[in-house]
């Protein structure tokens, strides 16, 4: 039995750092997860991102619930198909006060922090900057915020760098942990 | 006033005039004022005074 059983944490995309996250807070015995994806696995997505050849053309969030099911049958999921906007995101996550932004767009990572800030009971751990293949040293987690921390390097960007599976994994693992400490009580990075 | 928590002096202007001064992506970031989260449409009518506190986050692609 974990202690993290009557836990709950939303994750905001399915891609390299959301499928990563889930896999680890699941394992770690989080008994609520909230997936929000509305995108299809492609095959360029599996060399870092938490699917499988047989899961291309599928649905992120559908088939990522069926691998953490696996991993923990007992994990109670929600899980919601849809794109987040400016117009859904605080109705998406209204009831988890704890969110990881695992978005790729840096403009949607930006406006889904900026609406979620505004509901002061919300904690949001945000992934930027964990494209390339930098020094795995330059990844860390930063409290830029009373309410939000960042994981990355916050400077190499997908648009100049290829995304490479360690980099991408190594922020994942910044997110869950500070998602873990969190839960915790822990509020240092 | 302080920024990103190093000390600046003599900024006279609004969050957006910073902003572009250095060369933000306005739409990638999120700003922090004095313990709130400012609001796009606030950065350009918020006059920064000499005890305000800002904390601006720029984010990059990739996830």
């Amino acid at each position: 039995m974990s202690c993290y059983q009557d836990k709950a944490v939303a994750i905001a995309g399915l891609g390299g750092l959301g499928s990563n996250i889930a896999v680890m807070l699941a394992r770690s015995g989080v008994g609520k997860l909230l997936l929000v994806d509305y995108d299809r696995v492609e095959h360029s997505n599996l060399n870092r991102q938490y699917y499988l050849p047989c899961h291309v053309g599928r649905l992120k969030a559908e088939a990522l619930a069926e691998q953490l099911l696996q991993i923990n049958p007992a994990l109670q999921l929600t899980v919601r198909v849809e794109k987040i906007t400016v117009g859904n995101a605080a109705e998406l996550f209204a009831q988890w006060p704890l969110v990881c932004e695992a978005l790729d767009d840096a403009a949607a990572k930006a406006m889904l922090i900026n609406t979620l800030l505004t509901d002061k009971k919300k904690i949001i751990v945000s992934g930027s900057g964990m494209a390339g293949l930098g020094s795995a040293n330059a990844i860390y987690t930063a409290r830029k915020m009373a309410r939000l921390y960042v994981c990355g390097d916050e400077h190499s960007d997908m648009g100049q760098e290829n995304m490479w599976a360690p980099r991408v994994q190594i922020c994942a693992g910044h997110q869950a942990n500070m998602v873990l400490r969190l839960l915790a009580g822990w509020q240092e990075p | 006033m302080k920024i990103n928590g190093e000390d600046v002096a003599g900024f006279c202007g609004t969050v957006w005039d910073y902003l572009e001064q250095h060369k933000y992506q306005v739409e990638r970031v999120a700003v922090e004022y004095n313990g709130e989260i400012l609001q796009w449409a606030q950065y350009q009518s918020v006059i920064l005074q000499p005890d305000d506190v800002l904390e601006i986050v720029s984010f990059v692609g990739g996830g």
